[in-house]
């Protein structure tokens, strides 16, 4: 009985390792790409450890490509702003729907929650339109204003408020603050287990979009850092050494992201799915 | 009394719009009203060069796709895409989780690593297996040293979608199978307790235990994944620079929208049309999924 155990773990094991493996070898040959001269990626040799070690490439992207700072900084920019409208935006809304009362809110309600199921497809087009109509294509704000609010992390935090205590928010209005000072000096800094979950998926969300600034962004100088990796690939049809190094770099910063957030992505992770 | 009262309420219900009023407007401007434009826009010809102008064309948007040959290639390949990524990605993460979670040491380390697709842009992972998938690239390495036939897996028209389909999986089912790893967690000691003293064996204790309990969570990995393979795209624009070839080999249906609104001059209309079409699609399948996870439970 126990040899039979045992031997059901070192199968197990056997499967976790492998799979882990298939995981990390298309990570680890970006990599090490990335650290190989031009020379050596073309020679066909296939070496995981790179013979002629160099940091050429990373130094072309950033020196030699004028546009690729920029991209990087159009990313960062769009990401963290729209973050942060999501942020506030998504909780005062999930926090009216949760306790205030208005006319209308039950029919509010029911349409977010029916556009959860709307395909983006749908309103691609004519948003790209009314965004045109606008003379907001090209600009930050044409990647940011529409997708300021999500309806999933509305209603997520609709959910989180129902459950919220309402106790704290009676004795802050006995103390003299307003429903706004209320909510946020003192609802929205106990939110914050929730805040982080929807701030991680709401900045991937924004950072890996690839079809929005296809659409929105015409001009090579507004492009983020995913439509600037994809001309890049046309650019350089071969530099392959580049084209990794950018995809490192691009990708640095979400890894940093999940090591610092390791606990609220599961927890976001099971709020969505247990849905 | 009765005025203040009610002057109370229509302050709360000024707060109500005022903490609304973000998400209104964006509800408003590009949520409801671009629904209604995109059916507006899906019964005309739209012309934007020049002076931009709408023809009233009736359901003729909607009768060209049974016209149109690169349409139903468009609608095949998307079709092939959900009915093999959509069970093996299921599998694939019933079966990473269930080893995952059997209290092995290293959970933490496995579970990190596993993520990493996940967490990746899929430009990024595009890229990443194109240089792998390509002629001299690491994956025809790999099959050379196991004496496997080598392929062309980005020129190839046979098996360019094969390789996406590969890729995705690869990279969807680790996020499918977090969602079944809480799960997990749900499911009582007790009941596998129960079945060993039976004298039931892992496999038995996944198929009789496990499978059945993970059966609400499947139908939503299923239905997230149906909505998600259908909207394939990302993937399919860069592996084929945009082009959905080899010979319209990843051609997808999003692509085909893509290229009809913003690469062919006055096919706005139709691009919308199709995008209704695929909308309508997502969502007969979503609820005929439902329907039969449904009959199944009554077993």
């Amino acid at each position: 009985m126990k040899k039979k155990t045992s031997i059901g773990r070192i199968i197990l094991y056997g499967i976790l390792s492998l799979y882990a493996l298939i995981t990390l070898i298309p990570f680890l040959w970006a990599l090490s790409s990335s650290f190989k001269p031009l020379s050596e990626i073309v020679s066909g040799a296939i070496t995981f450890i790179p013979e002629n070690f160099t940091l050429d490439n990373y130094r072309q992207i950033f020196i030699e490509e004028e546009l690729f700072p920029r991209w990087m900084f159009n990313s960062v920019f769009i990401a963290t702003v729209g973050t942060g409208l999501n942020l506030i935006f998504n909780s005062m809304a999930g926090y009216a729907l949760a306790r205030l009362s208005f006319p209308g809110k039950k029919g509010l309600f029911i349409i977010i929650l029916a556009v959860l199921m709307i395909p983006a497809q749908v309103t691609m087009i004519p948003n790209y339109l009314i965004l045109r109509e606008f003379g907001w294509l090209n600009s930050y704000q044409g990647m940011i204003v529409p997708s300021m609010i999500n309806a999933t992390f509305i209603f997520m935090m609709r959910q989180f408020f129902v459950n919220f205590p309402k106790e704290l928010e009676e004795a802050a209005a006995i103390d003299g603050l307003s429903r706004i000072g209320t909510f946020f000096k003192v609802v929205l800094p106990l939110a914050k287990p929730a805040l982080a979950a929807q701030a991680i998926f709401v900045f991937m969300g924004f950072w890996n979009d690839f079809m929005r600034p296809l659409i929105i962004m015409t001009d090579s100088s507004m492009y983020t850092l995913p439509l600037g990796l994809n001309t890049f690939k046309g650019q350089f049809v071969s530099y392959w050494n580049y084209i990794m190094a950018a995809s490192m770099v691009f990708t640095l910063p979400v890894l940093v992201i999940y090591a610092f957030f390791n606990k609220y992505f599961i927890k976001g992770l099971s709020l969505t799915g247990g849905k | 009394m009765n005025r203040k009262y009610s002057r109370k309420r229509l302050q709360e219900a000024g707060q109500g719009y005022f903490f609304m009023s973000p998400t209104l407007f964006v509800l408003a401007c590009f949520i409801l009203g671009p629904i209604f434009y995109a059916v507006f826009l899906s019964f005309h010809n739209v012309r934007l060069l020049g002076e931009t102008a709408f023809n009233f064309v009736g359901f003729a948007n909607y009768e060209r796709v049974f016209d149109d040959r690169r349409a139903l290639i468009a609608l095949w390949n998307t079709f092939k895409y959900v009915i093999i990524v959509v069970p093996c990605q299921t599998v694939l993460a019933i079966i990473l989780a269930a080893t995952l979670n059997a209290g092995m040491k290293g959970e933490k380390f496995f579970r990190i690593v596993y993520f990493l697709p996940t967490l990746t842009s899929s430009a990024v992972l595009t890229l990443i297996f194109m240089w792998m998938y390509n002629r001299e690239g690491l994956i025809n390495f790999g099959l050379e040293t196991l004496g496997l036939p080598t392929y062309d897996f980005i020129g190839d028209p046979n098996i360019a979608l094969t390789a996406i389909m590969i890729m995705n999986i690869w990279a969807t089912a680790p996020f499918f199978m977090v969602i079944y790893l809480a799960a997990l967690q749900d499911i009582p000691d007790s009941l596998y307790e129960a079945a060993e003293l039976d004298g039931a064996g892992p496999i038995r204790k996944f198929w009789s235990i496990t499978v059945p309990h993970l059966k609400p969570i499947t139908s939503f990995v299923v239905i997230m994944g149906i909505i998600g393979t259908f909207q394939l795209f990302d993937q399919s624009y860069i592996f084929s620079g945009g082009s959905g070839g080899p010979d319209n080999s990843t051609l997808t249906v999003v692509l085909l929208i893509y290229q009809y609104a913003f690469k062919t001059l006055d096919t706005m209309g139709y691009a919308t049309a199709i995008a209704f079409m695929l909308a309508i699609v997502i969502l007969i399948a979503t609820l005929l999924q439902r329907k039969f996870s449904k009959e199944e439970n009554l077993y």
